[in-house]
């Protein structure tokens, strides 16, 4: 007697997941972030090493540049910056989707180290004379030109610097050069020659000083549109950056190579995928049908996980996954296997199933188990993309476990137990010839 | 099933072939050592994407301009692409110059990596050590679902199957990236799978009969494997699948990622049948054997 009932609740519970996954896979493509190998951009590894002799590195200095590097890439409007402390002394930056990387580059690699120096480029004053958000663009009075003012913490030093400054001979000599980012090797007598050539010197401004100054405040007039001015002010109070920072590795993906990467692997993903979705009706009919629902609802749901968790898709990532889709298939494999055998001993559809169900079960979960176990430690243990690569493991050997037993067990259960397969053994795969009599 | 094949009896050759392999493998890892990419060793690596036909002589004539010179220049694709490095990593100035030089000449940014060593080498010790940690969390779990002799014979063979790819890599001068490592890592999960899912057909097996001799023991060996061959073909098959789809279609930067895999998921399989299986076969005869010799003591069930 064939149960009519069942194999309608499977084409409605089919129904189900088919609107749930065509209503939700917009989204979830749409909105999951990709990783900078995927979609372009940059990623910095720094090493923080201490300004002056004597200061130490602590999980505060840390914090306090990391929180720097947030304001300052605001500052130039950069979207979802990832920047993380990893160990005692790094951090990293990720700016995916950059379109300008250049700027962005620069914007970084700007540390933001104001110094004053003579002409012969001794420092007379840095960044830790000033006060600490004290920079504002405003106007020069007299001609309306964008400035930059600021603010020292000591009037007295200034005095002293100024007075020294006033002294130099020969004559001509008495300038304060007020450099950002100042390099080594880099020389103001150099610049000045080409400030002088009609070209754009590397010092932001070289005033002369005629006069002993006793005060706080302080103004740099450079060659600034407003804008500029503006950021400089910007930068100088999100990102005077209380420690050096040494690029040690970096990588920049161009949009086009991203794109390229992502297409390439999404393609190869769905040639993979379809090839096994095929192996899988030959080799197993009924069961195989199943298992290509199963696995695509595995497919969606690992990606609606990642959604959900904020996750960043990198080219690792996907590849893990569409492997994971490979280990996925084990689980159904195991269970369809179990019931074939059960099928060949002689047991009947419905109880070859059940056998099969509960025996396969086991396996699976120590078999997932073990592998949960080794995804943790590496979750634990590891750093960055160790890290990154367990949490995907993890995810996806959760996730297989739950389409694969819970999934086979309702679609296939729903067929089974609608009675259109009983004493059809070849719908699994399973020859008659086979089958040894109870 | 009528075909039948005694694993057990040709135990010792396989273990011959894993030694001789595993020994050809450390000789090659102490002679020549492993082609590390730029992730574990100084250096840049610039990628370009050009619209029109490139040679080697005409991407170092346009790194020439810039005051730059290539240690070497690979093209790729449809000699569309180059892969070119330089000894010692760029600095920010010649990155900046770089990307503004080829966006300009070719319309697309070419993607850039400078690295110092430590950090690559860290990431591996990291994952090394990771690896090492993990097997001891597993040696505790099998040791308690399972037994002890599984417990170990899993944990070598997937220290196995991990150390056969970086030897496989080494032989065959491979470049080792970062994917790499995940690749090993992707390996471990894969190989401690599948052969729990052979021992634990034993360990039903061996529930179902009381098992006093060694030709017992064998034949429940050979028989587990015979009934869980079929699911262990067929998964592997379904995994190299993907793996060889990632390896022919997929993005360039996962090539190396994908035969990683490809080799791991060989050995993955083979090492559950020949060797896990067999090491435990070999441990669990010479437990019977000193038991028989103490009939006293009892066996502790596990």
């Amino acid at each position: 007697m064939v149960k009519r009932s069942k194999i309608v609740i499977f084409f409605v519970v089919l129904i189900m997941f088919a609107a749930l996954i065509g209503l939700t896979t917009e989204k979830i493509v749409k909105g999951t972030k990709l990783g900078l190998d995927l979609q372009g951009g940059f990623e910095v590894l720094y090493d923080v090493e201490p300004v002056k002799k004597g200061q130490k590195i602590t999980q505060e200095t840390l914090k306090s540049t990391v929180e720097a590097l947030n304001s300052r890439i605001n500052v130039l409007g950069v979207s979802e910056p990832e920047i993380q402390i990893e160990g005692d002394n790094r951090i990293r930056v990720q700016l995916a989707g950059v379109t300008d990387q250049n700027k962005a580059r620069e914007l970084l690699s700007t540390q933001a180290e104001l110094t004053f120096r003579d002409v012969d480029d001794k420092v007379l004053l840095d960044g830790s004379d000033l006060e600490g958000n004290g920079a504002k663009q405003t106007f020069e009075s007299q001609n309306n030109k964008p400035i930059v003012s600021l603010k020292l913490k000591d009037a007295d030093k200034f005095a002293k610097i100024t007075e020294e400054v006033l002294q130099r001979q020969p004559q001509g000599e008495n300038i304060m050069v007020i450099w950002l980012d100042y390099e080594k090797g880099d020389s103001f007598r150099e610049e000045q020659k080409k400030e002088l050539a009609g070209k754009q010197p590397k010092y932001i401004s070289a005033p002369y000083v005629n006069e002993k100054l006793t005060q706080k405040d302080v103004t740099i007039s450079g060659q600034f549109s407003v804008e500029e001015a503006q950021s400089l002010a910007k930068i100088l109070n999100a990102g005077a950056l209380p420690v050096k920072l040494d690029e040690v590795y970096s990588t920049s993906v161009g949009a086009k190579f991203g794109e390229k990467a992502l297409n390439e692997t999404v393609f190869a993903g769905f040639i993979g995928i379809a090839v096994i979705f095929l192996f899988m009706l030959i080799f197993y009919r009924v069961p195989g049908i199943i298992a290509v629902i199963t696995l695509s609802i595995y497919i969606w749901l690992i990606l609606a996980i990642f959604y959900l968790m904020n996750g960043v898709l990198t080219l690792p990532g996907i590849a893990a996954l569409i492997l994971g889709v490979g280990m996925a298939v084990d689980a159904n494999i195991i269970t369809y296997e179990r019931i074939k055998e059960e099928l060949r001993s002689g047991k009947s559809v419905l109880s070859a199933f059940k056998a099969g169900n509960r025996r396969s079960f086991t396996t699976i979960f120590d078999a997932n188990i073990t592998t949960i176990l080794a995804a943790a430690v590496l979750f634990a243990y590891g750093t960055s993309s160790v890290k990154g690569f367990a949490l995907v493991l993890i995810i996806s050997v959760l996730a297989s476990f739950i389409t694969a037993v819970f999934g086979t067990r309702l679609f296939l259960g729903l067929w089974v137990q609608s009675r259109v397969m009983d004493k059809k053994p070849g719908l699994f795969g399973v020859k008659e010839s086979d089958i040894r009599e109870l | 099933m009528s075909f039948k094949y005694d694993f057990v009896k040709n135990r010792n050759l396989y273990f011959i072939i894993s030694t001789l392999l595993t020994v050809i493998g450390i000789v090659f890892l102490l002679t020549a050592g492993l082609k590390l990419g730029i992730d574990f060793d100084s250096g840049s690596r610039v990628n370009i994407q050009s619209n029109e036909t490139l040679t080697n002589e005409s991407v170092e004539e346009e790194f020439k301009t810039l005051g730059l010179e290539p240690e070497a220049v690979v093209l790729a694709g449809k000699n569309d692409q180059a892969n070119v490095s330089f000894k010692g990593a760029l600095s920010k100035d010649e990155v900046v110059k770089i990307n503004t030089h080829f966006e300009e000449k070719y319309g697309e940014t070419p993607s850039i990596s400078t690295v110092t060593p430590t950090v690559g080498r860290e990431l591996a010790q990291n994952a090394f050590f990771a690896v090492l940690i993990a097997s001891v969390g597993i040696i505790i779990y099998v040791a308690f679902r399972f037994e002890w002799s599984m417990a170990v014979a899993s944990v070598v063979a997937l220290l196995h199957d991990a150390f056969m790819i970086i030897a496989v890599f080494s032989i065959f001068r491979i470049e080792v990236d970062l994917p790499f490592i995940a690749a090993v890592l992707t390996i471990v999960g894969y190989s401690i799978n599948d052969t729990i899912v052979t021992f634990d057909r034993i360990r039903e097996n061996m529930k179902l009969e009381k098992v006093r001799t060694q030709e017992k023991l064998a034949e429940i060996v050979n028989r587990s494997i015979f009934e869980t061959l079929g699911r262990s073909i067929n998964t592997v098959l379904t995994v190299i699948i993907a793996a060889v789809a990632l390896l022919i279609f997929g993005a360039d930067s996962i090539r190396n990622f994908s035969i990683a895999l490809l080799i791991g998921l060989t050995f993955g399989a083979y090492s559950s049948i020949f060797i896990a299986s067999q090491l435990w076969y070999v441990m669990k005869s010479r437990q019977m054997k000193s038991k028989k010799t103490r009939p006293v003591e009892a066996e502790p069930e596990i």
